[in-house]
């Protein structure tokens, strides 16, 4: 953003100052993802960079940390993201079926009580999730749910499934309808003109809210604190207990693996968010 | 439509107005049929749920079922008196059963939280209710121990008889029903939950205001920058937003601590000594700092998606039109983002009132919320009823916001990346 020629000093003291305040926020966004990075390759035990560190000797690092999440004694991290992963992908699945039907709904313009539905369906999004842990419990205590992996599955779906209706809808509006009514005129029915035709057209939008529900079971930790038993363990109980606990550079080893999975899963939205504004013939 | 004009009838022969009506019904049929399966199972799974809180945060049936003839004979006491000789041969007949049964410490753990005193006199009075003739139980009853002797304490009993209780609701508030019936608050230095409401508001309005400071800067450059700068800034606002709120806090939680960067880096410019490190963690500030990063990308979004559809000439209409630059701003930009920040204001006010986790982590004692204190009932003091209250009340305050956000920026407008 160069300044015009013309601009006078004061306003273009303001304009550096301006620009130095939008440094430093975006420096304190990002920067404390950075410090785990290489505080995960600390040789020693401790969780400030040591002394060989900050002289950048080889030997100061390691991949200890690394070994001990993958291979370390009464390892719970294995089982953990076993678990984290079969739940996190059954539940985007429920997610993903459940919200793209109601989404599919909701965009009729014939849907009575359009606006009422709608709160309630993105309620799970909006209620405290300790409310919502709660209310859960007591629903999966009743339903003999508690402690399996089927109860929490279902509790996600619960917490994912706002998310697909979000975006699902915001793909739909701008969905040319007559291009369904072409189809039925073709002699397709409802079934195959949904697979053939809506579905790939609103497909980035689908893959983006499955996204959401994916992170938002893979990240969950408060209902599943009401839920989980021993055998149920999650990456972010496992974490929860740690930091707990005392903090453990194993914890960081853990936590760099999941910002590279988030840096993956961030590509691929950005990536389908920008396929479906072209597929939907939105210039910027 | 005028009696004299002639119908207009389909090829069928119905009224065409029939024939419409029929099938914008089946329209709207078939749109509520693809929404059916997910609201039924919301409402069995979420929302029948949080009605079976609000059930449990009144429910007060245990020593109504405990003591059902006591309290059928103490209908048509007054409670001025001792009540006379039905209501203590009444009682003595409850009392035996519940021995037999083994229950009569839930009746004087559940009796002693309505008044202190309860727990001695109802064991005194099972070791000598063995002993008892037939007959005369008042007498029987009164020698055991000067507070059945009491009129105080048979008011306490008559106090549980309903079936339904607000006093959760008053022990949420730091109150409760006193002998005389009237609401009171519990003494000054007792009040811990009134304390913890405020500081869940006064957290979760300064987090808003942080992050509103903060975000505002950022998502104006991010709106106002060419395409291939912003598309790279953005990345800074979107990999926060999606990485684990674990990981997040986390790494505040290496940032803030004693022996920590920020603190070395403080030491290292010479703020601090180094044998005075500024505690930064497990108290207010830890809960502020942490909580204001994690949620300055909700406060971002709305913000840039609002902004990015302001005009830049508006900008320079007003400069032309004689304005300085700041004019320019307060009077033509500032007022177009105001719908951007409600919306951002009003979704980290309400992520952050119900802050769990990170507040657990970082807030130490006199940083944690409301959220926490519900856990705490639910996990460790298993008191369910009290944990439902508490979540009811601070839910009714989120929908209060919810609301007003559907007020302002509707439901449907909530933009997500």
């Amino acid at each position: 953003m160069a300044l015009p020629k013309y601009t006078e000093p004061h306003y273009r003291i303001w304009h550096y100052i301006y620009l130095t305040i939008c440094g430093a926020v975006f420096f304190f966004l990002i920067a404390p993802l950075f410090v785990i990075f290489p505080l995960s390759f600390n040789a020693e035990e401790f969780l400030s960079f040591s002394d060989g560190m900050k002289r950048l000797d080889p030997d100061a690092f390691s991949l200890r940390w690394y070994k001990d999440m993958i291979y370390g004694t009464k390892n719970p991290w294995g089982l953990a993201a076993k678990n984290s992963f079969i739940i996190a992908i059954f539940a985007t699945i429920g997610s993903v079926i459940l919200g793209t039907v109601a989404a599919l709904g909701l965009s009729s313009r014939h849907m009575p009580y359009k606006g009422l539905i709608m709160a309630v369906l993105i309620s799970p999004m909006i209620v405290p999730l300790i409310i919502s842990g709660v209310a859960i419990f007591f629903f999966m205590a009743k339903a003999g749910l508690a402690a399996t992996h089927t109860g929490i599955v279902l509790a996600h779906i619960i917490l994912g499934t706002p998310f697909v209706v979000i975006t699902v809808t915001a793909t739909l509006s701008g969905f040319d309808h007559s291009v369904t009514r072409a189809a039925a005129s073709l002699g397709s029915d409802p079934v195959n003109t949904f697979m053939k035709i809506t579905l790939p057209l609103i497909l980035p939008g689908v893959i983006s809210g499955g996204l959401f529900a994916f992170v938002t079971s893979f990240d969950e930790v408060v209902v599943v604190l009401f839920l989980a038993g021993l055998e149920n363990t999650t990456i972010p109980i496992q974490m929860w207990t740690g930091l707990r606990e005392q903090l453990s550079p194993t914890i960081l080893a853990v936590a760099t693996c999941l910002i590279i999975l988030s840096t993956l899963i961030l590509v691929t939205a950005e990536l389908l968010r920008r396929r479906s504004e072209r597929l939907r013939g939105i210039n910027r | 439509m005028s009696s004299e004009t002639k119908q207009i009838l389909t090829t069928d022969g119905i009224p065409l107005e029939v024939s419409l009506k029929k099938a914008e019904k089946k329209n709207k049929i078939k749109a509520f049929l693809l929404v059916a399966p997910l609201l039924f199972f919301l409402i069995i799974t979420y929302v029948f749920p949080i009605g079976d809180m609000l059930f449990r945060s009144v429910d007060d049936k245990m020593v109504t079922q405990m003591l059902p003839k006591t309290f059928k004979a103490m209908e048509n006491w007054d409670g001025q008196e001792l009540p006379d000789e039905e209501v203590f041969a009444a009682f003595h007949e409850d009392f035996i059963k519940l021995v037999e049964d083994k229950r009569e410490g839930k009746l004087s753990t559940q009796l002693n939280y309505t008044k202190n005193g309860f727990k001695s006199i109802i064991k005194k009075l099972r070791r000598a209710s063995k002993k008892f003739e037939e007959g005369n139980y008042k007498e029987q009853i009164m020698s055991v121990h000067k507070r059945w002797a009491d009129v105080e304490y048979w008011r306490a009993i008559q106090r549980r008889a309903p079936e339904f209780t607000s006093q959760k609701y008053l022990k949420g508030m730091d109150m409760y029903v006193n002998e005389e019936g009237k609401i009171v608050s519990v003494e000054e230095d007792r009040r811990i939950h009134r304390v913890l409401w405020l500081r869940t508001l006064e957290i979760a309005f300064f987090v808003t205001v942080f992050c509103f400071l903060m975000a505002y800067p950022i998502a104006h450059l991010l709106a106002t920058l060419p395409m291939k700068y912003s598309n790279l800034l953005m990345i800074c606002v979107l990999l926060p937003f999606w990485t684990s709120l674990l990981v997040r806090t986390a790494s505040w939680m290496i940032l803030l601590q004693q022996q920590g960067i920020v603190n070395d880096f403080f030491v290292g410019i010479g703020l601090v000594a180094d044998d005075n490190r500024p505690e930064m963690m497990y108290n207010k500030t830890g809960s502020y700092v942490a909580m204001t990063q994690i949620l300055l990308p909700f406060m971002v979004l709305p913000l840039y998606s609002v902004m990015k559809t302001i005009s830049p000439s508006l900008m320079r209409a007003g400069k032309s039109l004689g304005g300085t630059p700041f004019v320019a701003f307060w009077k033509v930009y500032f007022p177009l983002t105001i719908p951007g920040i409600g919306a951002g204001c009003l979704l980290v006010f309400i992520l952050a009132i119900g802050y769990y986790i990170t507040p657990a982590l970082v807030g130490g004692a006199s940083g944690t919320l409301i959220s926490n204190q519900i856990a705490f009932h639910m996990k460790s003091t298993l008191d369910w009823s009290f944990a439902s209250a508490m979540g009811l009340m601070l839910l009714s305050g989120v929908l209060v916001i919810y609301w007003l956000y559907n007020k302002l920026v509707g439901i449907d407008n909530i933009k997500l990346g």
